[in-house]
């Protein structure tokens, strides 16, 4: 039966890109996330899901060392990238977040142009040597975010003049711009309308033939038609972690069937 | 896991939904019993009730699957929820077809009534009648109880049905070589009996939807199938 699975839902590459393994995370004495065991592969999307609280964007934001930027916070265990621990002292969070892009809840494009913005990290990280190097990757990386239409011919015009979903999907052209191997989106869409939030999942299915893609999601639904693989966290633990349609059909731990069906958990 | 959903509704359509299989089940039982029995008591009145009755069972059918179409729309229900909708569209279509086995058995009366009786053979399939009756009463017991092991030993008891219209048939296949005159009657006491047969693997069918809705896993086929009809040709 295995051979009739849905292409599309078929995972990709079975290979490990982040392993993560007796994660703590503490913000002063609480204990945010509890010995998380987790291994994203690539050119996979990923969804985290869990009630509020339960630790998801906490230990997302450990994959790309965002966390480092609060100061009461402490994370313990080893997150390897390609088998490379990214806590290693020797280890620029600056390049570790080139090469793991981070897109938030709401759309926050620089007050640029959408030029800029988007050349804003090519420029930083040297990876242009000329003006026409960057037009090359600008447009890429716009093309890449499926907005390159939209906005060709007013690239001068600043991104913050664009629509919620366009200048999500600018943030997003933004965040491929450096060549990034892992994109952390949290809650991309909830501040989208229907139609941008498609197009949105839409990019990020595109998005997963290069790319090992994180999503936090409030969403059920969306996490069940983006991602091939589902975390679900509580009270900073990972309760289950599987294969998506596994998890949406025929969970296995009571409490993520308590909570994707609605019921009181 | 917890039983009430946070969204009440969405517990009341479920409930509805299962009320009205419920209620398709309880007649399609009826409709079982009733069709043997106006066989055996060739009684054509009962007969014709069957045939008249079904059409409640065919729009209670449509029901459900409107309803279930609904829930998906309106609720995208998922695990738990998913499969019992997925059920429910399944077992409804397995009572739409036991009732349509019996409405034909019905038909099949109103055509014997005329006719000579063949033995007691009419007992034995009222006997086999009362047999897929009860497999099909525990099969619903076990989805409203949430019960695999009743379920799987429904399952298991299909076998003893496929065995009694193994007999049959080997029965009728007798009286048709002894005289040709019962060649009629006995043809369509096969297509009874074979009717019969078929409501089993339709109630089979249920309880294998009520192992599916409380484990989530489909049951493996391993129950011995009654190939013994194969060796009489």
């Amino acid at each position: 039966m295995d051979d009739l699975r849905l292409v599309e839902r078929d995972v990709d590459a079975n290979n490990v890109k982040i392993s993560a393994q007796k994660v703590q995370v503490y913000y002063g004495s609480n204990h945010a996330i509890k010995d998380v065991d987790v291994d994203i592969e690539d050119k996979t999307v990923t969804a985290f899901i869990g009630p509020s609280g339960c630790g998801k964007s906490t230990f997302l934001r450990c994959l790309n060392r965002m966390n480092d930027t609060i100061d009461v916070c402490r994370v313990e265990g080893t997150i390897n990238l390609d088998g490379e621990d990214i806590y290693d002292e020797r280890v620029d969070p600056v390049q570790l977040r080139a090469k793991v892009g981070m897109v938030f809840q709401k759309p926050n494009p620089f007050p640029k142009s959408i030029y800029d913005n988007v050349a804003y990290g090519p420029r930083i990280h040297g990876l242009a040597s000329n003006k026409a190097d960057l037009d090359v990757i600008v447009e890429k990386s716009l093309r890449r975010g499926a907005i390159w239409d939209e906005v060709k011919d007013r690239l001068d015009a600043p991104g913050t003049g664009l629509s919620g979903g366009q200048q999500q999907r600018l943030c997003i052209a933004r965040a491929v711009a450096t060549e990034p191997e892992v994109l952390l989106m949290d809650e991309p869409c909830s501040a989208l309308d229907p139609i941008a939030t498609a197009q949105v999942e839409e990019l990020i299915d595109e998005l997963r033939q290069r790319y090992s893609v994180v999503i936090v999601t409030h969403s059920m639904q969306q996490a069940a038609r983006v991602s091939q693989k589902t975390a679900f966290f509580h009270l900073g633990n990972l309760v289950e972690f599987g294969e998506t349609g596994q998890i949406f059909t025929n969970p296995e731990d009571p409490r993520t069937e308590s909570y994707i069906t609605g019921r009181i958990g | 896991m917890h039983e009430q959903h946070i969204a009440s509704a969405f517990d009341r359509d479920l409930e509805a939904i299962q009320a009205q299989i419920m209620k398709m089940g309880g007649l399609v039982e009826a409709a079982i019993m009733d069709a043997a029995r106006s066989l055996e008591t060739r009684d054509e009145e009962l007969a014709n009730q069957i045939r008249v009755g079904d059409q409640v069972i065919d729009d209670l059918e449509e029901m459900i699957n409107q309803e279930a179409a609904r829930v998906i729309a309106l609720r995208a229900p998922t695990a738990v929820d998913l499969r019992l909708i997925l059920s429910v569209m399944k077992i409804s279509g397995n009572l739409e077809r036991i009732g349509d086995y019996a409405k034909n058995i019905a038909k099949r009366t109103g055509v014997l009534v005329n006719m000579t009786p063949v033995n007691d053979s009419a007992s034995a399939l009222r006997r086999m009648a009362r047999e897929v009756e009860v497999m099909l009463k525990d099969a619903l017991d076990s989805y409203i109880q949430r019960d695999p092991d009743l379920a799987r030993d429904v399952i298991e008891r299909d076998h003893e049905v496929d065995q009694m219209y193994t007999s049959l048939f080997l029965e009728f296949l007798t009286f048709m070589m002894e005289d040709p005159r019962n060649i009629t009657a006995c043809m369509h006491l096969h297509f009874i009996a074979k009717n019969l047969e078929r409501m089993g693997d339709h109630v089979t069918a249920i309880a294998e939807q009520v192992v599916y809705l409380v484990t989530g896993e489909i049951p493996d086929e391993s129950r011995p199938k009654a190939d013994s009809l194969n060796q009489t040709f």
